[in-house]
């Protein structure tokens, strides 16, 4: 327990700072509220307009999906860990190769914590809106349906559990991009495009055409939002399920494994400057 | 066997370079030009157990670098090091969690958390038992007077309070070696004495080794027994403060106001160093010409209204050492 004692309290001390930002906690919520209503009209009007009966997901599946997404968006690696990005813009970095810490598992430990207390009150009050709120309001059609059953509900947990592991790992890597280039910019735009798309973020993966169905399956962002949410509303069932969770610890430690050579790498060459 | 023994360690970096201007940013992208920086040419010294080194030298001439590879932030391009028998770049977790850091010009606590937070989350990071860490803490707010600022978060302290809440984190895990790279820098007088004041008692009553870099000859004067002055990357001195003080810090100055216009002056061991009027600044050798020799010779010569002999500004005699041996910042 003792080897486990600096990570464990690097991720406490991250969430409970991160906790402390009600305001950026309550407009993100705001935002994620606005956008997933657009996105549930616009589902809703696509639907209706189109041959739904052969659509992989039905309409509130979808809508479920939406609300899931926006909820737990805050899961999702936007880019690097704006600690990590101070750090290295100031110098402060030095102080973390001064600790008798592995340097990768510190920041991950840290990224970790940054986005899983970013997103618990943010999901939370989006099940309030979405899921309690919205069907007591009579729009049960637009809401937030439970999950398919206990079971799913529990592979649901688990594969949430991946999230958070493959997230901070890629959030990781890109913290090892920022160190290598000194900039926060070109990596966090870069991830941006590729996650809002490739996540399912966008459009739920199953409304893309059939033949592209095997790629966006196996490929690392669909660990992120579109596998865990299958998975809720029992879309992926069984053998498919445990694929998918299967393929979101594959990633992970794929991302860790290489996000740990590279981060080796570049502290070999590290340069402080100044003082 | 000394806790620090540093072997023709060097460090050089490459930095890109490009013309100004928007032809030159232009030309930049496709074509890059590097320049190779040594800051550090061959560095040699030991350190035994419980000595308090100095490191004086203008910016840019490889303090910090120095204590960046011994304390295991950088790696050096060559030489050896060993602290304690580790290699710091090589065995730098092991390393790390025996030695303090405290940078002046940098935080280790966490902004956004109350100091003792800050502590406590130290206290994980060094895997340190809890009734030790519950000691060492209380010891070092009594100390450095802390106990008013625990509860804050650290971006509200000044920066004096900081600072001593800076040293008190590098101290929670109890290092045997301290390196404090500019510790005092922006402090107003009453913070620099207290840091002072709190360097010497732990080098004393502990046996703490420090490494000290400053540009505060004060610092120096009041704490370092031993002084390194480095410059351009390599080690232009290396002796007891007393040494250096009357080897390079020697030198008198003599002003002197004449009833007319200024004379030359051409006596053995005396320089000119302003001219104004009727009045004239000189730097003397006392080793070379005594100050009543020197003031005979004048007063005997010359008709002169007053004179009196004053010990430079440190800063001045250590900025002309840097000059004499090329070491000023490029």
């Amino acid at each position: 327990m003792d080897a486990a004692r600096p990570y464990l309290a690097a991720f406490a001390a991250r969430f409970q700072q991160m906790l402390q930002y009600r305001a950026a906690a309550l407009a993100g919520f705001a935002t994620q509220c606005w956008w997933g209503a657009i996105k549930v009209m616009i589902y809703t009007a696509f639907f209706h307009a189109g041959r739904h009966d052969a659509s992989p997901i039905s309409l509130g599946q979808t809508i479920t999906y939406t609300w899931l997404a926006q909820g737990f968006l805050a899961l999702n690696p936007w880019g690097g860990d704006p600690d990590v990005a101070a750090a290295v813009r100031t110098g402060a970095v030095s102080y973390d190769r001064l600790r008798p810490v592995d340097g990768y598992a510190w920041w991950y430990a840290r990224a970790a914590g940054w986005m899983t207390a970013r997103a618990v009150p943010r999901a939370a009050l989006m099940f309030l809106t979405a899921g309690i709120a919205l069907p007591l309001l009579g729009f049960g059609a637009w809401s937030w349906r439970p999950p398919a059953d206990l079971a799913q509900a529990g592979l649901f947990a688990l594969s949430m559990l991946l999230v958070v592991a493959l997230s901070s790992a890629i959030v990781n890597l890109t913290n090892v991009i920022i160190a290598a280039t000194l900039t926060d910019r070109g990596a966090n735009i870069l991830m941006g495009p590729l996650l809002i798309v490739f996540s399912g973020n966008l459009l739920p993966l199953r409304l893309f055409p059939d033949w592209a169905q095997t790629a966006l399956f196996v490929q690392p962002f669909a660990g992120l939002v579109d596998i865990p949410f299958r998975i809720y509303f029992g879309d992926l069932t069984g053998a498919g399920a445990w694929a998918g969770l299967g393929l979101q610890a594959f990633w992970t430690l794929a991302f860790v494994a290489g996000g740990h050579a590279w981060m080796s790498r570049v502290m070999a060459r590290l340069q402080v400057q100044g003082g | 066997m000394p806790q620090i023994l540093v072997e023709e360690l060097s460090k050089s970096y490459r930095v890109a370079e490009r013309d100004s201007g928007v032809l030159g940013a232009v030309t930049g992208l496709f074509h890059r030009r590097w320049r190779t920086i040594e800051a550090l040419k061959g560095v040699s010294f030991a350190l035994e157990e419980g000595e308090l080194l100095g490191f004086i030298g203008p910016n840019g001439a490889g303090k910090s670098t120095t204590i960046k590879i011994l304390s295991g932030i950088l790696e050096p391009s060559g030489g050896t090091c060993t602290v304690d028998g580790l290699t710091p770049w090589k065995d730098r977790v092991k390393h790390v969690g025996h030695v303090g850091v405290v940078f002046g010009q940098r935080t280790q606590l966490w902004w956004d958390l109350p100091v003792i937070e800050g502590f406590d989350l130290l206290r994980d990071i060094y895997r340190v038992p809890p009734d030790r860490y519950a000691r060492t803490r209380d010891e070092m707010v009594a100390l450095l007077k802390l106990d008013r600022l625990l509860d804050q978060p650290v971006r509200q302290l000044s920066l004096g309070q900081r600072m001593r809440c800076e040293i008190a984190a590098a101290m929670l895990h109890e290092p045997r070696l301290l390196f404090l790279d500019e510790p005092t820098i922006g402090l107003d007088a009453t913070s620099k004495l207290a840091v002072r004041e709190f360097v010497a008692r732990l080098n004393r009553e502990r046996g703490v080794t420090v490494i000290l870099t400053t540009h505060d000859m004060h610092d120096i004067e009041a704490l370092a027994e031993r002084v390194i002055v480095i410059g351009n990357g390599t080690i232009l001195a290396d002796q007891s403060f007393e040494a250096l003080r009357a080897g390079v810090f020697a030198e008198r100055r003599l002003y002197v106001d004449f009833a007319g216009e200024a004379p030359e002056i051409e006596i053995p061991g005396v320089t000119v160093l302003a001219r104004d009027g009727r009045s004239l600044e000189l730097a003397f050798d006392p080793k070379i010409v005594t100050a009543p020799k020197l003031i005979g010779e004048i007063a005997a010569a010359h008709a002169v209204d007053d004179i009196h002999v004053m010990e430079p500004a440190i800063e001045e005699v250590i900025a002309r050492f840097y000059d004499l041996h090329g070491a000023g910042e490029a």
